[in-house]
């Protein structure tokens, strides 16, 4: 009980501390499990900014699911920057102009400082042999994932498979459809999210392959042992961007827009990208990439921009209401 | 002049206004601005939207479930209710603070905890699932995950009401005859019915709208386990606002509709009951069944 209200005072002191030593206090809305990186990624910030200019900077994190935190942003939470795992998110925020239209090109790489691709997580010694897409489309194989239509992760999936049926030989949007519909018939439930999705497949056993970002395969390292699974890289699969932008209505209203744009300017520095490569996110900084070659083996990736022409486009072919996905579960 | 009616407490009017005015903050402002919303669509979008294949699927799989799970909970709940009164056992504190669990703990949690326990692996699961039956990811998931949340509310409507009916009354009924069945039948039921149907419509209410335990055990595929909810949360995340109003108006209408249905049937069976039958005439005439 002391304890709790040690650390409760304690806490209370060190924000109103912090409240008052602050000269500026910016706030970074971001997706819900990117609080690694940016827990790890902000005291460095702070340093660096500190060392550069003189000004002790607050920064201050609000997570939550991808859409839900831009829709708050749009109604108004004063985030100063965004920094999500959806373009099509930022895309929602540039319609109602809070981000500069052509937010991609404001930093580089389409303005996403680091990537992550989609991968296979199977059982130790793999027993079902599943190498590519059409191994898990393959009868009696069960196949763990989020829900296509609701979240980021499955959305990335569903988009994976696609891709990889348009590539084969004679593939076109008919075909890729049917593929996944067969593929869609070996899932036995849509998980609520993507660590819901681990869940099920590490801890409850169910289902033969978790598809699911290559970052969080070592998430799962951590908390189940190396030993418990073993992870595939499909013959293609989609690069997923991570796009961040500057909410120019905020940082105009409160003037931090300096600040703001260093922040996001920083996460392409060494620093910045060898944190993200510490929290196993692939670095866009080719050096570092190699450096940590181990984590990241190299891997054929298309982006959603190339095969698809946009995360909008994407997004309203095939999953807005009556659009692909929905096509394959209507009942004939 | 009207002669006001005395009374004990003063203070009617200005209780009213708050009343008035806390409600209409707290129901009428957020559901007219709903209604509103909703209202940017024609009538005929509406119901195009709630007609939906996908739409009509939920819809079933949402007021099904809810339906069975408060139906469960009226009969156990009943009983849950009847041992926490009428009974004194080692432990009743224990039992009675356990069914308020449901509603302290985080639906989510609730969800992930049954989840893990129904699963294949799970410590019910795995005696389950080989005799055929599986829970966690269908729609008999949703219902446990539903009969769960809801139980506090039949169980907490009852205890009071079978608080009030005296032992006395069952002696009384017994002594004049009756046989055990017709003391419960024609004696106890009619009195605690009203409270039964309250607290099958606040359980049955609690889980239509029920999201946070069930999308961790229902599997949600489209057209089997999605409930309404899950749906609306769908139209969210296509920035299609208009469309999910339109869901949660529908699915508003019609709860609506069926709690007044239930409101009505308990007002009904209240009065009768009321004026014809107190609880002493009952028993003399459930004796009179028996002579």
């Amino acid at each position: 009980m002391n304890k709790i209200s040690h650390s409760l005072s304690a806490l209370l002191l060190s924000l109103v501390a912090s409240a008052v030593l602050a000269d500026v206090s910016l706030l970074n809305a971001s997706y819900d499990v990117a609080r690694d990186v940016y827990k790890d990624f902000n005291p460095l910030f702070q340093k660096h900014w500190k060392a550069k200019t003189g000004e002790t900077l607050e920064l201050k994190q609000s997570h939550g699911g991808s859409t839900k935190q831009v829709r708050a942003v749009a109604d108004g939470l004063e985030a100063d920057v965004v920094t999500m795992n959806q373009a099509n998110d930022i895309e929602f925020l540039a319609e109602k102009g809070l981000v500069a239209k052509d937010w991609t090109r404001k930093f580089p790489n389409n303005a996403s400082p680091y990537t992550s691709t989609m991968v296979f997580i199977v059982r130790k010694g793999n027993p079902k042999a599943i190498k590519d897409w059409n191994d898990i489309a393959a009868p009696g194989v069960q196949m763990i994932i989020p829900h296509p239509k609701n979240t980021g992760n499955g959305r990335n999936t569903y988009l994976s498979a696609w891709a990889w049926a348009l590539k084969q030989p004679g593939g076109n949007d008919a075909k890729a459809q049917e593929f996944l519909g067969r593929l869609l018939k070996n899932a036995p439930l849509f998980a609520a999210g993507g660590r819901d999705a681990t869940t099920t497949f590490m801890q409850r056993k169910m289902g033969d392959v978790l598809i699911t970002f290559e970052s969080e395969a070592e998430m799962i390292a951590k908390e189940f042992g190396k030993g418990e699974f073993e992870v595939v890289y499909p013959s293609l699969t989609m690069q997923t961007e991570f796009p961040v932008a500057l909410v120019e209505k905020v940082v105009d209203k409160k003037g931090t827009r300096k600040q703001a744009q260093a922040y996001l300017e920083f996460l392409w520095s060494k620093e910045g990208q060898e944190n993200a490569a510490q929290n196993y996110l692939r670095p866009r900084d080719a050096e570092l990439l190699k450096k940590y070659a181990a984590s990241f083996p190299p891997v054929k990736t298309f982006t959603v921009d190339e095969v698809f022409g946009g995360a909008n486009k994407a997004f309203a072919t095939h999953f807005k209401d009556g659009g692909s996905f929905d096509q394959i579960y209507q009942s004939k | 002049m009207v002669a006001k009616a005395h009374r004990v407490l003063p203070g009617f009017g200005l209780a009213l206004g708050y009343t008035l005015v806390y409600l209409s903050l707290l129901i009428l402002l957020p559901l007219g601005g709903m209604i509103l919303k909703a209202s940017e669509l024609g009538f005929g979008q509406i119901i195009d939207i709630a007609l939906g294949e996908r739409s009509l699927a939920a819809f079933r799989v949402t007021f099904g479930a809810s339906f069975v799970a408060a139906t469960v909970n009226a009969f156990f709940g009943l009983i849950v209710a009847w041992i926490l009164v009428r009974y004194t056992f080692p432990g009743k504190r224990f039992v009675d603070a356990l069914v308020d669990l449901p509603f302290a703990l985080p639906t989510a949690v609730a969800g992930i905890t049954l989840a893990t326990l129904y699963a294949g692996n799970g410590w019910l699961g795995q005696f389950i699932e080989p005799l055929g039956f599986k829970v966690a990811y269908t729609p008999v998931g949703i219902v446990v995950a539903l009969t769960f949340i809801t139980l506090p509310f039949v169980v907490r409507t009852l205890q009071p009401v079978i608080e009030d009916i005296e032992t006395e009354v069952e002696e009384a009924a017994a002594s004049l005859g009756a046989s055990r069945w017709q003391t419960f039948v024609k004696v106890i039921f009619p009195a605690i019915f009203p409270a039964l149907l309250t607290g099958f419509a606040l359980a049955f209410a609690r889980a239509v709208g029920e999201y946070g335990s069930v999308i961790f055990i229902a599997g949600n595929l489209p057209l089997i386990s999605e409930i309404t909810p899950l749906l609306i949360i769908s139209k969210l995340e296509q920035y299609d606002v208009l469309g999910a109003t339109a869901l949660a108006v529908v699915m508003l209408a019609l709860s609506f509709i069926l709690l007044l249905a239930v409101n009505v049937l308990q007002w009904w069976t209240a009065n009768r009951h009321k004026n014809s039958e107190p609880l002493e005439v009952a028993a003399a005439k459930a004796s009179g069944g028996a002579a």
